[in-house]
């Protein structure tokens, strides 16, 4: 029984572990490939650990201008993304947490979130009027749209109605005004949840590429992941079309193979950077965000 | 304990998103009139002509669309299923592991992949399932034949459910993993004592302890039955692999912003939202009535 149960111990340490490893293979793949050279590469003889080691696909980078214009974008938008995101998110989850009695507009404006959460205009609508707004070739067509995130004001919201309200009610006592409710109490109480929200913001901001697409017609002011995609779709459908699969596979391995897998790794770093928090953080917001007392 | 002040201030906070709600999200539902219309962009909105459902009608007799809808509804229900599936099996086996620093550790490492990009993803998958790529190396030690599988039509669907259940089953897995954490531990130990393996305890205590959650997750994902995943499916796809791969989304994309047929392009999206809007409520409200769970 004993050594039976040992056996079964391992087989799931070993799938686990398997599963786990499946996560990282791609990332590592990846990252032999950006410092192996093209023709390795290309030839697909590098698997975990770089052939001929080699940085062309990095110093390719570094020669790339528009790379670093278009790292800059995508830091602009997260920075104006998360501040828009983050603080409309603060003003207005706290008045939302407050009960219908106290709040008599709660419901409504509660329906009209989550109503916008459930249907939309639609694709062609909603580029119309980001048209007709001026927005389109400006960083605000890409943090403008989505300034109200729904789903997180909606979890800050449940993290607010926790706050004990004899707190407030003390503060009310003492003369304060909701405002300073919300900026001495609310606020400090919430900050592991507002730094949750604004780590779910700032990668959705970062890894976010199709309103590039649409929004942005100048190459200078694309984010970086649009920009990245843009380049990787270099060899265009019609093209392929018209190619000899072999023809294909020559285009697409050799040009730029090594210098794409070197842009995948760069624009990770920020997302590998805040992972530590993230993991911290967003255990708790998912939680907070899915089952609710 | 209503107070008048109270709610001028609470109402100005709500004020500045909700105009950003009405401007971005609400107009265009308006704007979606032009599904009805022959919309030119010269003559506005308003100035083009009504021409009633023409544009549903030839929705529903394109045989691409039929196509498109077949593969949205196919592979949104298979990455429900399966999306479903494996982060189960994921929680429970990791609450078969005793060792507290090697669960941390493969926490950290299943975690990971949801928070990378399509955009990066697609780059790296199409390495890995190129002509040269890893997966025919692998393959290729049975015997299989190597294929361009990112532009074979047979291969392209189950690339795109692979790619999807591995990008996100770790991070699925953290709600059953709090689940479990929530059974009591107390009922382990008294079946342990009346001698359950561990495969009854897996049946009859862990699996019925998280039946709620899973029921829940169930049924908020039926609203998805339209959502292929669009980011994905656009990093992804080309020409070549339109047959398997081309969902309602991406349809929508090419259809209105590149052959600038806007109200067809509109119809068609029209359609979509409006059956993922019952398909969505009806998942609430059952989600509300077995699991009491409530939006707000």
């Amino acid at each position: 029984m004993r050594s039976k149960n040992n056996v079964i111990d391992y087989v799931i340490i070993v799938v686990l572990a398997l599963m786990a490893a499946s996560c990282l293979i791609p990332i590592l793949n990846t990252f032999a490939m950006s410092l192996s050279d093209k023709t390795s590469a290309a030839l697909g003889q590098v698997l975990f650990l770089p052939k001929n080691f080699n940085t062309t696909g990095y110093e390719e980078i570094i020669k790339d201008d528009q790379f670093f214009r278009s790292f800059g974008v995508s830091i602009l938008r997260v920075v104006l993304g998360v501040c828009i995101n983050s603080g409309l998110a603060i003003i207005m989850a706290y008045p939302l947490s407050k009960t219908s009695h106290e709040f008599r507009m709660r419901n409504v404006y509660m329906w009209i979130m989550v109503f916008t959460m459930l249907f939309n205009g639609g694709l062609i609508p909603t580029y119309l009027l980001v048209k007709n707004l001026g927005l389109v070739d400006t960083i605000w067509a890409l943090v403008l749209p989505g300034a109200v995130p729904v789903f997180n004001v909606i979890i800050l919201m449940n993290f607010n109605k926790g706050i004990p309200s004899s707190l407030e009610e003390a503060a009310v006592v003492d003369g304060a005004n909701p405002l300073q409710c919300l900026w001495n109490i609310y606020i400090p109480l919430a900050k592991a949840s507002i730094a949750t929200i604004s780590l779910f913001s700032m990668v959705g901001h970062w890894n976010e590429f199709f309103n590039g697409r649409i929004y942005i017609n100048t190459v200078k002011n694309l984010p970086l992941q649009t920009y990245i995609q843009n380049l990787s779709m270099q060899i265009s459908a019609e093209q392929m079309v018209n190619m000899d699969p072999e023809e294909i596979v020559r285009k697409l391995a050799v040009s730029t193979l090594t210098f794409n897998c070197a842009k995948a790794i760069v624009s990770m770093i920020p997302i590998v950077a805040v992972y530590p928090f993230l993991q911290k953080y967003f255990v708790t917001g998912i939680v907070m965000g899915a089952v609710k007392e | 304990m209503r107070n008048r002040k109270n709610e001028i201030y609470y109402n100005a906070l709500v004020l500045p998103g909700m105009i950003f709600l009405v401007i971005f999200s609400i107009i265009p539902m308006f704007g979606a009139v032009i599904a009805f219309k022959n919309f030119v962009p010269a003559k506005g909105i308003f100035a083009s002509d009504w021409v009633g459902l023409k544009h549903f009608h030839n929705m529903f007799n394109r045989a691409e669309v039929r196509n498109v809808m077949f593969n949205t509804v196919f592979l949104a229900v298979t990455k429900i299923v399966l999306n479903l599936i494996v982060p189960v099996i994921f929680a429970i086996l990791l609450n078969e592991i005793k060792s507290l620093a090697y669960k941390r550790v493969l926490q950290t490492m299943v975690y990971l992949p949801h928070f990378l990009s399509w955009v990066i993803l697609g780059i790296m998958f199409s390495n890995i399932f190129s002509y040269n790529g890893m997966f025919n190396k692998f393959v290729g030690i049975f015997g299989v034949q190597p294929k361009m599988h990112m532009i074979d039509n047979a291969s392209f669907r189950p690339i795109l459910i692979f790619t999807d259940v591995w990008k996100n089953f770790g991070y699925g897995a953290i709600i059953y993993i709090a689940a479990i954490l929530n059974i009591d531990p107390n009922i382990y130990e008294a079946a342990e004592i009346d001698g359950a393996n561990r495969w009854h305890r897996i049946i009859h205590i862990t699996l019925p302890g998280i039946r709620g959650t899973v029921i829940l997750m169930a049924t908020l994902a039926l609203g998805n039955v339209l959502n292929a995943g669009f980011e994905q499916v656009f990093a992804m796809y080309s020409p070549l692999v339109y047959q398997t791969g081309d969902i309602i989304d991406t349809y929508v994309y090419r259809m209105g912003l590149t052959k600038m047929q806007y109200s067809f392009s509109t119809a068609v999206n029209l359609f979509k939202s409006g059956v993922s809007f019952i398909l969505i409520t009806g998942s609430y409200i059952l989600a509300n009535k077995f699991a009491g769970y409530s939006i707000f």
